[in-house]
């Protein structure tokens, strides 16, 4: 039912090889620790092309506040000295080396935005292809950004976020590709001093979606919290792997990946990796992943890696479980004359409840509560 | 006028190897509607075994003999069914369900026993009145169902759900358990609101004659080795104070 590896350090994997040419990091094999879950075959030209060149997803949006831009741009134009995300894997380097161009999002210092600003990136099929998205937030600007994903693709994609000083940013990014889509995708959370980062990785929708979250802190009291929400069905793979690096004293993370799984060989994968290095003290941080299986046949590996280089923190701490349906919670709702396919809804949604009000917009939480529920529905008795 | 039916009960608890292992051994007892029975008896003499086992807890499997409300055939019906016929269970440990609210939770139940969606407009009162009643901050209804709540605060919780659900028959296991006298006092109240209704028959289950002294039976049912070895009136509940259930334990050695 459930899996927990011994990996290697986080302190290890930090120091991986960085290269900006994909012909640098050696062709993937399916042993290496971060990609021994993986089903390579499903990623097909993601993983063993050196150059893609399918049509990247159409990135569309309605009429953007004052304070907000989005814009194609040259990769020139936004990478200064070098881009955020230096890729430190063989996709990533594909990423970067294959995107046309580059989807810059910019929020100018001081916006205070009551709505959230949304962007649709549409698949429409094709061969594999590879996107650049950078999401620059001003100082003491206080946004929230929602990055739907949709439709029909093969995509490799690297999100760069840029929070300045005291910015406090809501990121939802949701996966809700048709069937048969597949993603790897690579995003980094850069969090400038006494900024707030909030992320919300929703997985609902592909054959195959992976995302790998990485976070630095550029500044004291950087906070930022990454919140997953995925729900695998028969035959999808969900995997989820973040690295937050502590290297700037007194920034505090706080990592929540909860997942249901149903179906024969729905499988998800969460790796997290919190690493505190000798100048980050006064660190906070928490990992958490919890895994809810609701019938024979799902599989959820799960595995925490907290390194610590420091004798000097206020708080670190991981937790994993995975578990199936409580029946005694079962039993309760089911004598108060609640029926069991309405019991069962409630229980799972109560169970993603915590997460879902992470985002700060009804439509989409009623609209994720939902889909779970419709997914339920699927599986009913 | 309803009747809860109990003939010649018999029950075991599934194990986790799948052995089972016999706890009721032939019980006999009639609730009506408007009594008031107390089931008394020892640590593991298997009185949560009958409150599980009328409720239809899938732990539990029965072996022998029938249980009916107004004739229809409780045993055969699933836990919720079982509710929706009019049967309620207070538990003695209430279930804690992360990420639903107590508002969420009695509306749905609300609506699930009554067969319709409760009138917005009235319910709201219904339940702050309700929660009133059992001195439950008006807070309770945001939070999570059991989670982080009490000893007694779950037990106002249940009574509350006894109040606003009106169940035939209400069974509620070792409420008096884990209660200090203020929370005694304010549950029995709750109780005996409900007993004065005379529309409900309770079956009160408890180990201590403590409750008894808030909540007066009709009936006392005196609960030993999985089954009922005397009966009578409060004067038993009395005579057990003073002497205990050795008498009963011993006569069985
Ligand atoms: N899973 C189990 N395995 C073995 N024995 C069990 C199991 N569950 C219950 N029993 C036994 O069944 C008997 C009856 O238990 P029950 O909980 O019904 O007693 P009770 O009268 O309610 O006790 P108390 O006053 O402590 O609440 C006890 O001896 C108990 O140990
Ligand atoms: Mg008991």
């Amino acid at each position: 039912m459930t899996t927990e590896a011994i990996a290697p350090p986080p302190s290890t994997k930090s120091q991986v090889l960085r290269s900006f040419d994909v012909a640098d990091f050696p062709a993937v094999n399916g042993l290496e620790e971060e990609w021994r879950f993986t089903p390579l075959k499903r990623l097909g030209d993601l993983v063993s092309a050196t150059k893609l060149t399918g049509v990247a997803p159409a990135v569309e949006h309605g009429e953007l506040p004052a304070g907000v831009t989005v814009s194609h741009v040259a990769a020139s134009d936004v990478d200064g000295a070098g881009p955020v995300l230096v890729p430190f894997d063989r996709i990533s380097a594909l990423a970067y080396g294959s995107a046309d161009g580059v989807t810059l999002v910019e929020v100018a210092p001081e916006t205070e935005l009551a709505e959230a600003v949304v962007i649709r990136v549409v698949g429409k099929g094709g061969d594999a292809a590879a996107a650049r998205t950078v999401v620059k937030v001003g100082a003491f600007a206080k946004v929230t950004v929602i990055l739907e994903q949709t439709g029909t693709a093969s995509l490799a994609d690297n999100i760069e976020v840029v929070t300045a000083d005291s910015a406090q940013l809501t990121f939802v990014t949701l996966a809700e590709w048709d069937a048969g889509a597949v993603q790897a995708q690579h995003i980094k959370l850069q969090v400038g001093k006494d900024s707030r980062v909030q992320h919300v990785q929703v997985a609902l929708g592909g054959d195959l979606v992976r995302q790998f979250t990485s976070v630095e802190y550029t500044g004291r009291g950087g906070d930022a919290e990454l919140w997953g929400l995925y729900f695998a069905d028969a035959g999808q793979h969900f995997e989820h792997r973040q690295l937050v690096d502590h290297s700037v004293p007194d920034c505090r993370s706080y990592v929540g990946y909860r997942g249901a799984l149903q179906g024969a060989s729905a499988k998800s994968v969460w790796v997290g990796d919190v690493l505190i290095r000798a100048t980050a003290t006064g660190t906070d941080t928490y990992e958490i992943n919890r895994n809810l299986i609701l019938t024979d046949g799902a599989i959820a590996h799960s595995v925490p890696n907290l390194e610590i280089e420091t004798g000097e923190v206020a708080g670190a701490g991981h937790a994993s479980a995975t578990g199936r349906f409580d029946d005694e919670q079962l039993f309760y709702l089911m004598a108060r004359g609640i029926p069991e396919g309405e019991a069962r809804k409630l229980v799972v949604r109560g169970f993603f409840a915590e997460l879902v009000n992470k985002i700060p917009v009804e439509e989409l939480r009623e609209r994720l509560g939902d889909a779970i529920e419709a997914r339920l529905a699927e599986y009913a008795s | 006028m309803s009747t809860l039916e109990i003939r010649d009960l018999q029950v075991s608890v599934k194990l986790p190897e799948g052995d089972l292992k016999p706890i009721l051994a032939g019980v006999d007892l009639t609730v009506k509607a408007g009594e008031t029975h107390a089931i008394m008896g020892p640590n593991g003499s298997g009185k949560s075994t009958l409150a599980y086992s009328i409720a239809g807890h899938p732990k539990y499997e029965i072996t022998g003999g029938s249980v009916t409300l107004d004739g229809q055939d409780v045993l055969a019906m699933t836990v919720d069914e079982r509710a929706r016929a009019g049967l309620f269970l207070a538990m003695q440990y209430p279930v804690e369900v992360p990420g639903v609210s107590v508002a969420n939770f009695l509306r749905t139940a609300k609506t699930a026993i009554d067969g319709e969606a409760p009138k917005l407009r009235t319910w709201a009162g219904e339940l702050r009145g309700a929660m009133e009643k059992l001195q439950m901050d008006p807070a309770f209804a945001q939070r999570n169902v059991n989670e982080g709540f009490s000893g007694g605060e779950k037990k106002r919780h249940e009574i509350m759900q006894l109040e606003l659900l009106k169940p035939k028959v209400a069974i509620l296991d070792e409420t008096d358990s884990g209660l200090d006298i203020d929370a005694l006092r304010i549950v029995s109240e709750g109780v005996n609101r409900v007993r004065e209704t005379g529309e409900t028959g309770l079956l009160l289950i408890t180990h201590y004659t403590r409750i008894l002294r808030y909540i007066k039976p009709d009936f006392v049912h005196v609960f030993v080795a999985g089954k009922i070895v005397q009966e009578g009136g409060p004067e038993l509940a009395e005579q057990l104070e003073a002497e205990g259930y050795e008498r009963y334990v011993a006569a069985r050695a």
